[in-house]
């Protein structure tokens, strides 16, 4: 009898316990809600990468003095970072119930999240109706803000446009001789807007380049035998491909076996990300981009900003055994954006944790250095950033045995990103009007 | 080369891997009577078995004779039957002979997620390679284009796999109980026939063809989660194409898609996706069981 009144008192205690919800972050915590792939096929090329980049800094944030000013002082304005990690997995509809689960039982103080282009483009309405402060820190589609508005809503990493731009400008620069091109992008938006986006730049600065074909096998394809055999039939000067993860990997095996890299220059949007992967199996010589002055091409940069980059570049490297490749370096660029819009919130209003709404008002128009560069939100309204970028040559180093890139080439952030109140296939069509180039 | 050469090459590369694919879905349905979806998934499994088998296979200093190699694929995918056949068969698929296809289909769907996840559990996010078995049969100079010596490796292996299954079925003494429990399992059983072994030989059979397809496919591309979930939707319009249960119409399916698939990426490359649907369209309204289904006796 008596066990059983304990047991029905610990229930009781239990269930009350579960319909108090869960414990208000108090405010010594700063609780975020972190989304990303975990599984799938973005997990290994984006989703792990980037959260192993964001455990890392929020170590040594929460640690305090591990990073050079000004981000040496403890977690985010002394208050100690939580993070609840979500997968991004599963479409957008569940990412939708996701981030009201975190913003309304979790309780999130802001969330960072989002590789694909679909959930960014789902998530900023719910995010605006529960006045829930967000930062899209990957997707690359140009549309979350050239053709909506949020009040809550940021990304801190530039849209794909400047991928191409920069690729096209790399080639001008170094007088590469384009007759013609071909392109092999995976079919769903990101490859079709990754090809319009090169094809626009090309017709600006290739005004007399043929394209010889466009070519879109499906997502997770696996087999480009005869798409390679088409490439190598129409034998144009060079190959675009915006292609990420194991259908980047599937690609350069088939395609170097065949020897298509000998017979035309490859040209990769987003291609450093495999090179942990495949090593020497990538080929020398492939023009590769990292959207930003990301992994290789950030840790040969040097500069003012060498002592941060080295910071997390070493870290990375002990903690993970591999170098980091494009995706942690978006995360850490959020994750130091969100701290530096935190203290400025905090330093108006007298070093409370801030709203939503301050932090909004913070973080609008914001600029802030990561070790992908100076990142400046600098479109739509303060709500979008641009950054600078880095297209470099694959040149395999056989006495280190690492991938390197040479004649690395670094573009101003105002060069490869159209201007405030322009949208990138008007800047692409109009031949990039207001571009800053050095 | 002309085009209509680069055309058949391609497209006979890609149906000799489409035939592997899908004639162990065809072979499970005919004697089973089971729609296998979680076919995908030991696709997939075989990729990845092949994979670890192969890298322990260098690791253990194969490179003395690296075509040991393509040993190490064949036994993955021996492995993988042995393993995974009796275990949904025996363990999960008998339990629902004779019943709705739809709940048949609905099972195997189940366990295509659920083996989804095991792979994640064995061999978590990050992809494996092995490239060398791709890369050991050297370069084929067709014309100006290159091929890999791999890929016509590819299609005699799904040649040798079609006459290995048409003999057995047809000019064996099994064959031909199989084909009796297809035609009637009843009277088989009545006659004698251990049904229940046949269709654990038969799952087994396909589990393996599946493994193969994938213990194949791993050396040419990087083997990471979701491999199985296209490979199940092309396999599926192959087997619909050439008639549920029909090796032949396997074949002839997978001649057609590839065919037809390598035609269009040469000429038509924004119908590329489409091309597949678009055959077996044609096809199904012209014979709505598919162009081999088998005849169903009708039972007094």
């Amino acid at each position: 009898m008596m066990k059983s009144k304990i047991g029905g008192a610990l229930a009781a205690t239990a269930l009350a316990t579960c319909m108090a919800g869960p414990a208000t972050a108090a405010d010594d915590t700063f609780k975020i809600g972190v989304i990303t792939f975990l599984s799938g096929q973005a997990a290994e090329s984006f989703g792990v990468p980037a959260w192993n980049g964001g455990k890392l800094l929020v170590d040594m944030l929460n640690e305090g003095g591990k990073l050079p000013a000004p981000y040496d002082k403890m977690g985010f304005g002394g208050m100690k970072i939580e993070a609840v990690i979500v997968d991004e997995a599963g479409g957008a509809t569940k990412q939708v119930q996701e981030f009201r689960n975190l913003v309304q039982r979790e309780e999130v103080d802001a969330v960072v999240g989002y590789v694909s282009s679909g959930d960014c483009l789902a998530i900023p309405p719910v995010a605006d109706e529960l006045k829930a402060f967000t930062i899209l820190y990957d997707c690359g589609t140009p549309r979350v803000f050239e053709d909506g508005s949020y009040e809550y809503v940021f990304r801190t990493a530039a849209h794909a446009t400047m991928d191409n731009v920069s690729l096209a400008r790399y080639l001008k620069s170094r007088s590469f001789d384009v007759p013609s091109f071909a392109g092999l992008n995976q079919d769903y938006a990101w490859g079709q807007d990754s090809w319009a986006d090169f094809t626009g730049a090309m017709k600006q600065l290739y005004p007399d380049a043929e394209v010889k074909t466009a070519l879109f096998p499906k997502f997770g394809a696996g087999q480009y035998g005869t798409e390679i055999s088409a490439l190598l039939r129409e034998k144009p000067a060079l190959v675009h491909s915006s292609n990420w993860g194991g259908d980047l990997q599937g690609f350069l095996i088939q395609a170097t076996a065949r020897g298509l890299h000998k017979r035309a220059q490859l040209a990769l949007a987003a291609g450093d990300h495999v090179i942990p992967q495949l090593q020497d199996k990538m080929p020398d010589g492939i023009f590769l981009g990292a959207r930003g002055v990301n992994g290789l091409a950030a840790h040969a940069r040097g500069g003012e900003l060498k002592e941060l980059t080295d910071t997390m570049w070493d870290a990375y490297e002990v903690e993970y055994n591999t170098f980091p490749v494009q995706a942690p370096f978006r995360m850490w660029q959020a994750l130091f954006g969100l701290k530096t819009a935190v203290e400025k919130a905090m330093a108006d209003n007298g070093g409370t944790k801030p709203t939503s709404e301050e932090l909004a008002a913070a973080m609008k128009g914001l600029s802030w250095d990561a070790p992908s560069g100076r990142i400046e939100m600098a479109l739509a309204g303060g709500h979008q950033a641009i950054q600078p970028n880095a297209i470099g040559t694959t040149k395999w180093n056989a006495d280190a045995g690492e991938m390197e890139l040479v004649d690395v080439e670094y573009y101003a952030a105002r060069c490869v990103n159209p201007p405030e109140g322009m949208k990138s296939q008007d800047w692409l069509a109009q031949g990039f009007p207001g571009a800053e180039c050095d | 080369m002309d085009l209509a050469a680069t055309i058949l090459v391609d497209g006979l590369i890609y149906a000799g891997w489409l035939f592997i694919v899908s004639v162990g879905l065809t072979l499970v349905f005919g004697v089973l009577n089971i729609l296998n979806i979680a076919h995908g998934s030991l696709y997939a499994i075989g990729a990845y078995a092949a994979a670890s088998m192969v890298g322990a296979y260098f690791a253990l200093g194969g490179e003395a004779f690296p075509y040991g190699s393509y040993v190490a694929m064949i036994l993955a995918a021996v492995l993988v039957a042995l393993v995974l056949g009796p275990l949904l068969e025996r363990g999960l698929l008998r339990f629902f002979y004779g019943r709705d296809e739809v709940l048949n289909v609905l099972v195997t769907y189940a366990v295509f997620l659920i083996l989804e996840d095991v792979m994640k559990l064995i061999w978590g996010v990050n992809p494996y390679f092995v490239y060398e078995p791709y890369t050991l049969l050297g370069d084929v100079e067709i014309g100006p284009l290159f091929y890999v010596g791999y890929d016509f490796a590819v299609i005699a292996a799904a040649i040798i796999v079609g006459l290995a299954v048409w003999l057995t079925l047809n000019r064996t003494r099994v064959g031909k109980v199989v084909l009796a429990v297809i035609h009637d399992s009843e009277m088989s059983q009545t006659m004698g026939v251990n049904v229940q072994r046949i269709y654990l030989g038969a799952f087994m059979a396909g589990t393996f063809l599946a493994a193969l397809g994938g213990a194949l496919t791993a050396p040419m591309i990087s083997v990471t989660p979701g491999l199985g979930v296209n490979v199940i939707i092309v396999a599926f319009a192959v087997v619909i194409i050439g008639g549920l249960g029909s090796v032949p119409g396997a074949a002839i399916g997978a001649l057609m898609v590839g065919i037809s698939r390598a035609a269009s990426v040469h000429l038509l490359p924004e119908a590329e996706l489409f091309i597949i649907y678009f055959v077996m369209a044609i096809v199904l309204l012209f014979r709505p069981e598919g162009l081999f289904a088998k005849t169903q006796a009708r039972k007094i």
